[in-house]
């Protein structure tokens, strides 16, 4: 090629260049429903949102959901880490073989050693970077974990406490953080502050400020409180996961008038959760709402203490077949909640076959009432504890007033006793016999079922009740206790479906809860956003969205 | 005046004391879990110990109180449970917020409430009277939060014309003072305005009126002095009282609206005490406090120092 030739092309791309227009950064702003930026320094705070949000766009775990669909429950599916096996002899010892070429946005590699530093950070009390405030919201979602090991560069072996199959379902909960960008902000602390632990504490805080994961989206502009910048991670590890939106703004507006309210104004392109009240006008201005089913319950949990009237199955099976679910979906939801038939519906691979179908027919539930010793004028009094607002409760009053109706027409009279939301989740934790519950023989709590320590184990394995857990009931079924331990030993995935979809059905069967919604987690976006998927998850994957021009 | 001066900062020493012993104990006494920001419920009890010994909130009330406090005393209010940045550096920038959105609130509010108070007082029974006397009932009757979400809707909403949400383009930490900021700034202030606007609009209209029929006025009339002089008689006399009611009605703006600030999500010290408050995050909701509680002591201080000024009377009292 001469260098005439060469002279020509390059006038040729200069030319071009200055003709074509130039490209403006696509920028999608998002009203929160949090009032703060969830916690940014990889184990995010404010339950699933913190996750959806600070979580799943600037880090990953070793294994991480498949939000890629819309029509099926998403899977857990390979994350950092690219296969997994159970040791065949000893069943607390797992390897994980590591995804090479990942780097942290900081540049420096993921490696087995960062996988340990970060089983450190919330197990080992006398790491370096072990910190209090990450261990709540982690080591819960994982409890059998204790202790992770490098084998070699990218193999790596963790240690549960006992034989537990759902260790790589709970390890999603566990977001790899940058070792080596964590060692300079420690390292840069003031040489005034000698106290390791205070050291390591303003490390953590300095990383907060200047987060560094692996994943798809790194931190641009954090103003606490305020506002969080992410830009497109173009180094992210899955070509087909990179962002095609520059820049994502999160912003916190907990009220949902204020939310509705930006959105309608154009300062927002896309709101969370906007208020049943405003869908309509919302769609009217020409904005699409999104809405799939979650794995999320609203429930009754039933006291199954002595003297407690849900011990009959007739009565709890009334209580299940006398409230009209559709009518509260299409009247006061606005048609913003599934009506469940169980924890999991049908189609998913843990519902089984149930024999008890949990649907609306009150002639059923006042024939089972009366089996049961009831009538219209000996009629049944339950009090149920419910919260006045709280995350993931939907309308928890006028929904629980809807089931105290429902449920009067099938000899039930239902006390409510509402109370503090916080307070409600404190409750929950000390169980039907504490003084907290007030004589309460139901709690109404609301749920993720995205794995089934949080969906089933913790409800139902008699092992699980206060102060352990929340087995709110005291629930004490040996069945139910077998059924938990054969899917915890059940470590072909899909022997563990099984195992896990009779655990269900007898749940089911024997009308563990009183189950009356799912929730749809409902999202106002801009017809400007593209390409967006809503899974059956708490989840969303920002990284599929293009904004048309 | 000196020794009034020290004789009142020596009674507010108590005060503070109380005011931060008195909200230790509501934030504790409160049913509710103070570790539930950072320790879901289904958190093993094993873990909720260790997390609770973690945090201190093992030790005896009085213990945690008296730490607390000598901390305080240092100038360190902690550090927040659930987001695990230190209150101190929360509360100063939300304070920073809220004194911004309550001085513009109150120059609107004490502006508008001056001079309908004043022309009310001057018109009395009047037409005039009547407008401005429907206009202040209005204004201290009317819900602010709900007056709030109608300005959006008018404003944002329908008109387009500011923003409905938020403290500036960038956030409030890159705060300029130019018109891509300060609309930011008008419909919550406003919002906040209206109290204040209400309340010493009645105070000085009762005020004014009630001096203008006093023999001292007929007898500066009565000299031939010209109205001008005589309204700054009036003005004077006014003036004590006028400045402690809107002394208080500066505490209240200063304190922060909880609802005023989470209507329009502006990052003030009523959205932090909101945030606090349902994450039950008691370093930040007693850091919060007490500094809030400090500037309605200071203020109170300050308005006393200024009636002093003004009136002799009080000073030599």
């Amino acid at each position: 090629m001469t260098s005439l030739h060469l002279i020509r092309i390059a006038l040729a791309a200069a030319i071009s260049a200055c003709a074509l227009p130039a490209v403006a950064e696509t920028v999608v702003r998002i009203g929160m429903t949090a009032a703060d930026i969830p916690r940014t320094l990889g184990q995010p705070d404010q339950g699933f949102e913190g996750n959806r949000f600070t979580g799943n766009t600037m880090y990953e775990g070793l294994t991480v959901w498949d939000l890629s669909a819309a029509d099926k429950p998403s899977e857990i599916i390979p994350g950092l880490a690219t296969g997994w096996a159970v040791d065949a002899a000893d069943k607390t010892r797992w390897t994980f073989r590591l995804r090479p070429g990942v780097t942290f946005h900081d540049g420096s590699d993921f490696d087995a050693d960062a996988v340990v530093w970060n089983v450190e950070k919330v197990l080992k009390q006398d790491a370096p970077q072990f910190d209090a405030s990450q261990v709540g919201v982690t080591a819960s979602r994982m409890p059998t974990l204790r202790a992770a090991r490098a084998i070699d560069n990218m193999t790596v072996e963790l240690t549960t406490s006992e034989p537990d199959s759902f260790l790589p379902i709970n390890l999603m909960n566990l977001y790899m953080a940058s070792p080596a960008h964590w060692r300079k902000l420690y390292d840069g602390v003031a040489a005034s502050v000698a106290d390791p632990k205070e050291r390591s504490k303003r490390a953590w805080d300095a990383f907060a400020r200047a987060a560094s994961g692996t994943g798809p989206w790194k931190m641009a502009g954090f103003v606490p409180r305020e506002r969080l910048e992410l830009v497109r991670n173009d180094a992210y590890w899955d070509p087909a996961r990179r962002p095609k939106v520059d820049r994502l703004v999160l912003l916190p507006m907990p009220e949902a008038s204020a939310r509705t309210a930006a959105l309608l104004s154009g300062q927002v392109d896309w709101i969370e959760a906007p208020a049943p009240d405003s869908i309509s006008q919302i769609k009217q201005r020409g904005f699409v709402i999104y809405a799939n089913e979650q794995p999320h319950v609203w429930p009754w949990q039933f006291s199954r203490i002595e003297g407690s009237p849900w011990n009959d199955l007739k009565v709890r099976k009334a209580a299940n077949l006398c409230v009209d679910r559709d009518a509260m979906r299409d009247g006061l939801l606005g048609g913003l909640m599934v009506a469940t038939t169980a924890t999991f519906e049908k189609g998913h691979p843990w519902h089984g076959h149930p024999t008890f179908e949990i649907r609306y027919d009150p002639d059923s539930a006042r024939a089972l009432m009366t089996q049961a010793g009831y009538s219209k004028t000996r009629r049944l009094k339950v009090k149920v504890q419910t919260s006045a607002s709280g995350s993931g409760q939907m309308l928890p009053v006028p929904m629980n007033e809807f089931v105290q109706q429902s449920l009067a027409e099938c000899f039930f009279d239902v006390e409510l006793d509402v109370i503090e939301w916080n307070t409600l989740f404190t409750n929950w934790r000390k169980g039907a016999k504490d003084d907290a519950a007030r004589g309460a023989t139901a709690i109404n709590v609301t749920y993720s079922s995205m794995d089934p320590f949080f969906a089933m184990v913790r409800f139902l394995d008699s092992r699980m009740a206060p102060p352990v857990s929340n087995n709110w009931g005291f629930i004490n079924d040996p069945e139910f206790d077998k059924r938990v331990a054969a899917a915890r030993h059940a470590f072909d995935p899909a022997e563990r479906d099984r195992a896990l979809a009779a655990l269900h059905e007898r749940s089911v069967d024997e009308a563990a809860f009183l189950w009356i919604a799912h929730d749809v987690g409902p999202r106002a976006l801009s017809p400007k956003i593209r390409n967006f998927v809503q899974p059956k998850s708490w989840f969303v994957d920002f990284s599929t969205m293009t904004i048309a021009n | 005046m000196l020794i009034y001066v020290v004789k009142r900062l020596v009674l507010m020493l108590p005060v503070v004391l109380c005011v931060a012993l008195v909200c230790f104990l509501l934030v504790h006494i409160a049913p509710g879990d103070p570790l539930i920001a950072v320790l879901p419920p289904d958190a093993s009890a094993e873990l909720a110990e260790q997390m609770k010994h973690v945090y201190g909130f093992d030790r005896p009330l009085p213990v945690q109180f008296g730490l607390w406090a000598w901390h305080a005393l240092q100038g360190n209010l902690g550090t927040s449970i659930a987001t695990g940045r230190p209150v101190a550096e929360e509360v100063s920038r939300a304070v920073g917020n809220t004194v911004m959105l309550a001085a513009v609130a109150a120059t609107i509010g004490f502006a508008l409430g001056l001079l309908f108070g004043f022309l009310a007082a001057y018109f009395r029974d009047s037409w005039i009277d009547r407008v401005v006397t429907t206009v202040a009932i209005a204004g201290v009757s009317m819900p602010h939060y709900w007056l709030g979400m109608v300005l959006v809707i008018i404003f944002s909403v329908v008109l387009g014309w500011l923003p409905a949400v938020g403290a500036g383009p960038g956030g409030s930490t890159s705060w300029a003072w130019d018109w891509a900021h300060m609309r930011f700034l008008v419909l919550p202030a406003v919002t906040l305005s209206v109290i204040p606007m209400g309340i010493v609009t009645r105070t000085v209209r009762a005020l004014v009126g009630d001096l203008l029929t006093q023999e001292f006025v007929l007898a500066l009339r009565a000299k031939g002095l010209a109205e001008t002089r005589v309204f700054r008689h009036v003005a004077k006399n006014a003036a004590p009282t006028a400045t402690a009611v809107m002394g208080l009605q500066l505490g209240y703006l200063l304190g922060g609206s909880i609802l005023v600030e989470t209507v329009f999500s502006w990052p003030g010290t009523g959205l932090l005490l909101n945030s606090a408050i349902f994450q039950r995050d008691l370093p930040l909701l007693q850091g919060t406090i007490l500094v809030l509680a400090l500037f309605f002591v200071v203020l109170n201080l300050a308005v006393d120092v200024l009636q002093a000024v003004i009136d002799p009377r009080i000073r030599r009292s």
